[in-house]
């Protein structure tokens, strides 16, 4: 077996372990960390896939961006486990029913059958000077460049349903009024009080 | 590397209406910023000249031949212009109710009509995509609008339910279609519609390319299924029709219907139309089902919502019965069918607006006691719609469903074409309910609806068209057949 190969299977094992770890782990922030975890095994196998850009940009957006926040959420909304798991027991049965029916015909057609070396040879591995990213570049920016442009659309709408769905003007806010702090008079701040002198009776 | 790619500003000149409507989009986004409580009303005005600019731009398209730009993403065809002509004239239609609605509810905030915007531009890039790539980002620039939309009025815990249950099960529908676009593109070695449909027309293809086309296939109509809410994928129809704000359920049961016809066309007809032995069958489960399932679940609804859901439902299976047949004609039959559906249910859901009084959703079926004696004319409009929806002779509603049956039985289904008869009737049931209870029973309430003139004037034109076009449909149905 090459070393290439045991990379192979040693991530892909982490791979669908880590899933498998995120789905039934009774701790959510444990599932965070495990889908990191698969997120570095994808990443790792779309390294020997000689898709560098595409595994380094997993790793420094979904992992060091998104999957951060997402533990932020997760320690902030302090989700009720029981919540969560209460029909767990329930759906189970049917569906391992339906996954196994899926898995077993999908294992139908996606075997070495189809997709054996016989069938599909081998990809040519580049030379150590080929740009992975100049590639993307060059079909992003012209082939691509109309889906590319709708991506920012898609981009430009998620940050108007961000902004509507969370923000609102909030009644209770101690906002600093720069112009009040200004305009305001002694007589605004002091208030003199005149109370009648007495003493107290114990003093008597 | 060969890179084929070229760029004149000219060629361009076929995406002008998209073009325009993203400037003013983003224009009106940025005008609805600073305008005062006293000029709010600005961003409705400006969104429907932004509609209507867009809708004669596209009008003006119609007839320019076939052209194929942005290498091949883009494709401006007669299919296409029509279809943005219907697309954006629905949503300046429906932006008029949705006005009412959103004083009457006080949810009218700028960013309501840019989503709108947004997603008849989705709609638009959905109509035009000449490959997987550009229809996948066009059908998520609507949904991710419209899930925005449904959570607008997130002080409901009703709609933000809805629109969770819709966003993810939108994301797992994206899911399975990215799915199936990838095993397409694995096997077919592209992503562009030409590209397939010639690798799927090859004569010398092998079983094996076949097989795996085939897998891809189940999933991308599962994915499209979905989109268009057949049974059995039609769980969310209901909880999101009930739950969302009225005037959202308007916009986002009529017009996206137009959009994911012209993807099941471009996918499934102008791709792997080769293929179509196969998913016929597919189609012919899934219409039947939602034929059946449609009209005797809405049997027991109470909410008049959540019936109109079941009925899309049963809509949309007599929808993908014009794909089983196999022939252009019948494909026409069912794009004549959606353009009659969405013209029917933006009336259905006006009169439903109209109904809102003041934060008081009129959304239970015996809400409509007695709307004969307190607003005949509402009353008829309505009467004119459900009479349609249920397939009456004169109007409009009989002629999508007989083209469609015609359709079918001279494709030689007749077993099926007598079922999805049947239960036509037993829809009925609760489209002359609606009719029984405006114009038989008495209401318990006693107040005359008023609504602004405009309103009024479109709900009008809206119900008439139903009769007018029922009296004349060869017109709209001539427009259909030539689209294919």
């Amino acid at each position: 077996m090459e070393f290439e190969q045991i990379l192979f299977y040693l991530f892909s094992f982490w791979f669908i372990a880590s899933s498998l770890a995120m789905i039934l782990s009774r701790n959510t922030a444990f599932s965070a960390l495990f889908l990191i975890l698969s997120f570095f095994s994808a990443a790792s196998l779309w390294l020997l896939l000689e898709a560098e850009f595409l595994a380094i940009i997993l790793i420094l957006v979904y992992v060091g961006a998104v999957m951060v926040l997402f533990l932020f959420v997760i320690k902030m909304l302090d989700i009720e486990d029981s919540t969560l798991r209460a029909k767990f027991t329930g759906y189970l049965p049917i569906g391992l029913g339906v996954a196994v029916i899926v898995i077993a015909e999908m294992s139908l057609v996606l075997g070495v059958d189809q997709f054996g070396l016989d069938v599909v040879p081998q990809p040519i591995r580049h030379a150590s000077d080929y740009s992975n990213i100049t590639e993307l570049a060059m079909e992003l920016y012209t082939i691509y460049v109309y889906p590319f442009e709708l991506a920012a659309v898609l981009l430009l709408i998620a940050i108007i349903a961000a902004i509507t769905l969370i923000h609102r003007p909030d009644k209770r806010a101690k906002k600093q009024s720069i112009e009040e702090q200004v305009n305001t008079q002694a007589k605004d701040r002091v208030r003199l009080v005149s109370i009648a002198p007495y003493k107290k009776k114990d003093e008597q | 590397m060969t890179n084929n790619f070229s760029f004149e500003i000219n060629s361009l000149l076929v995406a002008l209406p998209e073009i325009f409507l993203l400037s003013s989009i983003v224009i009106v986004l940025i005008i609805d910023l600073f305008l005062t409580s006293k000029f709010r009303q600005a961003t409705y005005y400006l969104t429907q000249l932004s509609l209507m600019v867009t809708g004669i731009l596209s009008f003006n398209l119609i007839g320019h031949p076939e052209t194929v730009i942005f290498s091949n993403s883009f494709i401006l065809d007669n299919m296409a212009s029509v279809f943005k002509v219907f697309i954006t004239g629905s949503s300046m239609v429906a932006m008029v109710y949705t006005r009412h609605y959103l004083l009457q509810h006080s949810l009218y905030r700028g960013e309501y009509f840019v989503l709108v915007m947004l997603a008849v531009l989705g709609m638009m890039v959905m109509v035009s995509g000449y490959s997987m790539l550009t229809l996948y980002m066009g059908l998520e620039i609507l949904s991710l609008s419209l899930y925005t939309l449904i959570a607008i009025a997130r002080n409901r815990s009703i709609a933000v339910e809805a629109a969770l249950k819709y966003f993810v099960l939108g994301a797992i529908a994206s899911g399975l279609l990215l799915y199936g676009i990838s095993m397409v593109y694995g096997i077919s070695g592209s992503i562009n519609i030409s590209d397939i449909s010639a690798f799927a027309h090859d004569p010398s293809i092998n079983s094996r390319d076949t097989l795996i086309l085939n897998f891809g296939l189940v999933f991308l109509v599962i994915g499209i299924a979905f989109k268009l809410g057949a049974v059995p994928f039609h769980m969310w129809v209901p909880d999101v029709y009930e739950g969302a704000p009225t005037s959202v359920t308007m916009f986002l049961s009529t017009v996206p219907k137009i959009a994911a016809l012209a993807m099941l066309v471009r996918i499934l007809v102008d791709g792997l139309g080769s293929m179509h032995d196969y998913w016929s069958d597919l189609f012919l489960a899934l219409s039947l089902l939602s034929i059946s399932v449609g009209s005797v679940v809405a049997l027991m609804q109470t909410n008049i919502k959540r019936m109109l859901a079941y009925s899309t439902i049963s809509h949309v299976g007599f929808i993908m019965l014009g794909f089983v047949t196999g022939v252009v004609s019948g494909y026409g039959a069912a794009i004549f069918y959606v353009l009659v559906y969405v013209l029917m249910s933006l009336a259905a859901f006006g009169v439903i607006i109209i109904l809102n009084n003041k934060g008081y959703e009129a959304d239970q079926i015996s809400d409509y006691k007695g709307l004969s004696k307190n607003s005949p004319w509402f009353a008829l409009v309505m009467l004119i719609v459900m009479l349609s929806m249920a397939g009456v002779p004169p109007f409009i509603g009989f002629y999508s469903k007989f083209s469609i049956l015609q359709e079918v039985v001279s494709a030689g289904f007749i077993t099926v074409a007598i079922i999805a008869v049947v239960f036509a009737v037993i829809s009925a049931y609760y489209y002359l309910k609606i009719i029984k209870f405006m114009y038989f029973d008495e209401s318990d309430k006693d107040e005359t609806i008023s609504a602004p003139m405009d309103i009024k004037l479109i709900l009008s034109i809206n119900g008439s068209l139903i009769l007018v076009v029922g009296l004349f449909p060869d017109r709209l149905m001539n427009i259909s057949m030539s689209l294919l």
